[in-house]
């Protein structure tokens, strides 16, 4: 087998063709963001020329400024964030709360029950789908925050991801705030959550990425344009009115990359827990 | 999990065998602080879970056509005997399986092909790595935005490249028999990140020590790829096939984003179609019987791959 490493006329050959191939990947995943870019940045009508340009020439900014001034994408934005915050806020106390109890505390049926939560991870969403807006129409819930937030505070996949990372966390440190008089709340609250703080990240992390670019789920409940989501008012006005209307494609431009950067943004930053993640949720050797 | 049952079990007193049951159970509910931390979590899967689970078989076999109806006649099996003279059902479930069978595979064997270049420890991996998972972090709408104009018949980039090497502008979306493969590229596209991140953590998992006795043994890098890394990586094909078939199968944002199941209906797929049927038509009980009809048929898949790879005598990961 050549080494890739080595300075041999074949791995130098072999290295070249690697990076000529991972460039060429790379072109692929990146130009239609840039492409994206560009096109917001141009001025409507005038947005598509032959050769296509990946590079902006122009710097016209009028597009997001109809955004937020002309469209509602301002109240969108806020709309997501405050959905998303509230999610993710609650979908790591309840499951952590629920972690904490299944890994760390005896109480009867404890091991029953958490069968039970593993099976319901069996359940594909389009079998609870209708039923599930049917239940939430008849609390009156249409068109309000808690229809958005409350059905998805909780998730048996992350309950069964912490509880695995606070198994991990040794027995002596619960019986030694235990014999200083702690109670069992606080140490969940005060040694158990500090001590799985990444853990705790990398589910935000994918739980912030989930609800922000949610699409079903609002779909079905946020009927009023003021309760739309980034995603949501974004694939409204995709929808053309009728098949001869020409689409504002700069400013559909402009809407993607409002919608992207938050989660963009956040990726780079937290990059690791995204990958940590999808290797915790897949494959383990 | 083996670890797990350790903790579980030991209680108050690991050593205490011979206490007596009333004692033991005692012992075992001396954290009834247990209940208290669980209490929101459960309140929440049996609303929003298994309420809806049971909840969702009781439509299917009623004529519930209204998000409030005032009556809702019992109709037994009809919504599932209807259903299977449905052909527009079947068509969506056919387009689904379409879908499938190009989505999965493809997108598997690009992915590792990535995979394969990343793990040869080239400098400025991570950079790679960051770039190809950008769209798996991205927003389907604005993904979707984006291809329909880099597919556009006229001014779209990928027609404009095709003519570059002499290649006939293609209508993509617009075409009945180009939609479906549009769509999977752009899937494929979006979804490669995700999958290298997979073979990468499979990849890794392979002792280097095998590769230097394969290296001593003479074997070169194709008889090394075909009999040590692909056998190897049996147990990440085999959780990749499983979950993407069972993921494509559920296909629904860039369907209802970039065609609505059109043109002619050729992108009319199971999930959308239940969509439509609920949401659109508000046949619940109808919808509800397919969505049954959808998980049975992903079941089975699952089952029928499981049982072909432990034929092959491939070790089973789950």
């Amino acid at each position: 087998m050549i080494n890739v490493q080595k300075a041999t006329p074949a791995g130098v050959f072999l290295r070249f063709m690697g990076y000529a191939f991972l460039v060429m990947v790379a072109l692929i995943m990146v130009v239609p963001f840039l492409w994206m870019v560009t096109t917001s940045l141009k001025t409507p009508g005038s947005e598509f020329t032959l050769p296509p340009q990946i590079l902006p020439s122009e710097f016209n900014f009028a597009s997001y400024n109809t955004l937020f001034n002309n469209l509602p994408f301002g109240r969108y934005f806020v709309n997501t964030v405050l959905i998303t915050v509230l999610t993710v806020a609650g979908q790591l106390l309840v499951c952590s709360l629920a972690a904490y109890g299944f890994a760390r505390l005896n109480f009867i049926g404890r091991d029953l029950l958490f069968l039970l939560y593993l099976a319901t991870m069996m359940i594909p969403f389009q079998i609870t789908l209708i039923p599930l807006f049917l239940i939430v129409f008849q609390l009156g819930w249409i068109d309000t925050y808690q229809g958005l937030i409350i059905p998805s505070i909780s998730s048996a996949f992350a309950i069964f991801l912490l509880r695995q990372s606070f198994l991990s966390i040794p027995r002596d440190y619960q019986d030694a705030a235990r014999i200083d008089g702690a109670n069992e709340f606080t140490i969940y609250w005060r040694v158990f959550m500090p001590l799985n703080g990444p853990a705790l990240a990398t589910l935000g992390v994918f739980a912030f990425m989930g609800t922000w670019t949610d699409l079903l789920w609002p779909l079905l409940i946020a009927r009023g344009e003021n309760m739309r989501t980034l995603e949501l008012g974004l694939a409204y006005f995709n929808a053309r009115p009728n098949a001869f209307s020409q689409p504002n494609w700069p400013l559909l431009m402009a809407g993607s990359v409002v919608v992207m950067l938050p989660v963009l943004l956040i990726y780079f930053l937290a990059q690791r827990y995204f990958v940590q993640g999808i290797s915790l949720s897949g494959v383990r050797g | 999990m083996a670890q797990t049952a350790v903790w579980g079990a030991d209680g108050a007193n690991p050593a205490g065998g011979k206490r007596s049951l009333w004692r033991r159970f005692w012992s075992r509910s001396n954290e009834r602080a247990g209940y208290l931390f669980i209490l929101p979590s459960l309140i929440h899967l049996i609303v929003f879970l298994v309420v809806p689970l049971v909840f969702s078989l009781i439509l299917s076999f009623h004529d519930w056509r209204n998000p409030n109806p005032a009556n809702v006649p019992y109709v037994g099996l009809e919504n599932y005997e209807f259903l299977m003279g449905d052909r527009r059902f079947w068509a969506s479930m056919s387009n689904t399986l379409y879908y499938t069978v190009l989505a999965v595979p493809l997108g598997m064997a690009v992915s590792l092909g990535v995979a394969l270049v990343l793990n040869q420890k080239l400098r400025g991996v991570y950079l790679f790595r960051t770039l190809f998972f950008m769209p798996v972090v991205s927003s389907w709408v604005a993904v979707s935005v984006i291809w329909i104009t880099l597919l556009d018949p006229t001014t779209g980039i990928v027609n404009y490249l095709l003519a570059q090497i002499g290649i006939a502008p293609v209508n993509w979306l617009g075409d009945p028999r180009t939609a479906m493969p549009a769509i999977v590229i752009i899937t494929i596209w979006k979804g490669m990140g995700f999958n290298m991140v997979i073979w990468l953590a499979g990849l890794q998992a392979i002792p280097q020590e095998l590769y230097e006795a394969a290296s001593i043994d003479g074997a070169n890098r194709v008889q090394t790829f075909r009999f040590l890394t692909l056998p190897l990586l049996a147990p990440t094909s085999m959780f990749m096939a499983i979950t993407g078939v069972i993921g494509s199968f559920q296909v629904f944002s860039p369907i209802y984003v970039i065609t609505k199941g059109g043109p002619l209906g050729s992108t009319d797929v199971a999930v959308f179609h239940i969509y439509q049927r609920a949401f659109q038509n508000f046949d619940f009980g109808y919808a509800a019987a397919m969505a049954w009809v959808l998980f049975a048929v992903i079941f089975t898949a699952t089952v029928f791959q499981l049982w072909l790879r432990r034929r092959r005598g491939e070790e089973i990961m789950f």
